[in-house]
């Protein structure tokens, strides 16, 4: 059953994300919007999904969203806690993670993530927090799921800086860099659903939120983006995925004295 | 062998102009009180290490203790950026600040490597990505056994490592829990190693397979109580949130930020003191 009551487009965004995880899968999830999403689907339709975070806990199951990646909620709460080397390393690296759920500052055609510098390196118009654990998981996650506002600022033709590669220059060319994952599946944002396509790897809309137009989509995006044959709307959120968001929202803001990003 | 000694004599003796610093701790247990002193005793050209530089880089960077940063994600967690940082990066402000930058498993796998005697780590980070080609840090090896490319980087070996944790007992065996970070392989990749505690203890009760670094690879123990906030201390205290987000306002320019630490940091002869004066500010701004 869908929600009769008016949703936002970040709702519908961290409902869409949410989607793309299944029972079973074993997520490694950034922080901000990826970690609402990957909570909400572990509190609808995916109790099995187990959450890492990168600073060691393995299976959290957060009552409120963390505020940061080493909240004390995400060690209370998780099966157990291990060091960031071996979270890196054995987890990660070993082949441990289905799927890697991360956010961006800004992305390209083929999803290549920037979150070092806009402009030149050396002279950074603006410096940006950096890498995070976002290169690793990029590499050795089974596949990865990006959730980000869209914008023409956030969506470029070509990142200034590949902090974390997707598929580089699209078709074969991040197969022959021998890393272990198949890197970007999906692009999830405010305005639609994108997935590489299967040859060329460049992204192409699937699914347009409900009220969104593909002209929107046009103008918050920097290069002359494809549009699948056939594309679809996404399924409007059900009154659970809404009433589970916002409740777990309500109970974030309640412990962190303010509202983090939907 | 541990020596329980006072935070400003631990630093007094341990941490020198120019030496390499580890402050680790990751969100949680951030050892705040350490970051002060080694800016109230005003250390310069710092090789600051970090996974997550945070306020307590941001503080010192501001500060004009570091000629280098080495880190792998320089933001304000859940807040935005470290404008000392930013400053410093885009301004040259105090001083320029060279870069060292990596991704957390990596840097987290450099302290293994350096805990471990060895001189570079490796991984399977890296291919498609343009950090390599703006870092002399990251290289790429091939394995003798396999042939396969993979990433190398140095170890990390910084001349001291200062963290917190929850306890120590009387003879300055530590014992930490909760979310550990890299605090255990900072201190054994380091040559000394300071460690403040909320508390001292007869016995640390601590089951077989706890986190503990035994009295004789720390340099010196030093009890400051509250001494990570607006970090957290798992089973002590909860995280600061709302100094992180003020942190932003006071940060953001120079002379907010300069006014900020010769009230709190300068002006004050230790931990305690910093303490009452940043609850007298709350306390103003509440009424």
């Amino acid at each position: 059953m869908n929600a009769q009551v008016p949703f936002t487009a970040a709702e519908m965004m961290t409902v869409a994300a949410s989607r793309l995880l299944r029972n079973g899968d074993v997520c490694f999830v950034g922080i901000g919007l990826p970690s609402a999403a990957a909570n909400l689907a572990r509190l609808t339709h995916a109790p099995g999904v187990v959450l890492i975070y990168e600073s060691g806990p393995i299976g959290a199951k957060p009552d409120v969203l963390p505020l940061s990646i080493g909240d004390g909620s995400l060690a209370e709460t998780a099966d157990t806690v291990v060091s960031t080397s071996e979270i890196f390393r054995y987890w990660l690296q070993g082949g441990r993670v289905t799927v890697g759920f991360l956010g961006a500052a800004q992305i390209d055609r083929f999803a290549n993530i920037n979150t070092t510098v806009i402009g030149d390196y050396a002279h950074p118009q603006v410096r940006l927090p950096g890498a995070g654990g976002a290169p690793e998981i990029a590499a050795c996650a089974g596949k990865v799921i990006l959730v980000l506002r869209q914008s023409a600022r956030a969506f470029v033709e070509r990142v200034d800086f590949i902090t974390s590669v997707g598929h580089l220059d699209g078709g074969e060319s991040r197969n022959r860099l021998g890393l272990p994952g198949q890197g970007p599946v999906a692009v999830v944002t405010d305005l639609c659903l994108m997935v590489p396509d299967a040859v060329t790897r460049e992204l192409t809309v699937t699914h347009l939120h409900p009220g969104v137009g593909a002209e929107n989509v046009r103008a918050a995006t920097g290069w002359k983006l494809r549009f699948a044959d056939a594309v679809k709307e996404t399924p409007t959120p059900t009154d659970l995925e809404l009433d589970t968001l916002r409740q777990l929202q309500r109970r974030t803001a309640l412990a962190h004295g303010r509202a983090p990003e939907a | 062998m541990a020596e329980l000694t006072s935070l400003r004599a631990a630093v007094e003796s341990l941490v020198r102009d120019g030496d390499s610093v580890a402050m680790e701790g990751f969100t949680h247990l951030i050892p705040f009180a350490a970051g002060h002193e080694v800016i109230r005793q005003r250390r310069k050209n710092l090789v600051l290490v970090r996974m997550t530089p945070d306020l307590i880089y941001d503080q010192m960077i501001g500060a004009g203790c570091a000629r280098k940063l080495i880190f792998s994600w320089g933001g304000n967690p859940g807040v935005g950026s470290l404008h000392r940082l930013r400053d410093a990066v885009e301004h040259g402000w105090p001083h320029p600040l060279e870069l060292e930058e990596h991704g957390h498993g990596d840097l987290s796998n450099a302290y293994v490597a350096g805990a471990s005697n060895l001189p570079f780590a490796v991984s399977r980070d890296y291919a498609g990505s343009d950090l390599p080609h703006h870092s002399d840090a990251i290289r790429f090896i091939e394995c003798p056994f396999t042939g396969e490319r993979l990433a190398a980087v140095p170890s990390v070996r910084p001349d001291v490592a200062v963290i917190h944790a929850q306890k120590a007992d009387r003879k300055g065996n530590v014992l930490l829990w909760g979310i550990l970070g890299v605090q255990k392989e900072a201190v054994l990749a380091a040559r000394r190693a300071i460690v403040t505690v909320e508390e001292i203890v007869d016995e640390l009760e601590a089951w077989p397979n706890a986190c503990i670094l035994p009295h004789w690879i720390v340099s010196a123990v030093c009890r400051v109580p509250g001494g990570a906030h607006p970090s957290y201390a798992h089973g002590y205290y909860e995280r600061d949130n709302l100094f992180y987000q003020a942190w932003d306002a006071i940060s953001r320019d120079r002379e907010s930020f300069l006014a900020w630490v010769k009230r709190h940091i300068l002006e004050t002869d230790g931990f305690e003191e910093f303490k009452r004066v940043l609850q007298e500010g709350v306390a103003k701004e509440v009424r």
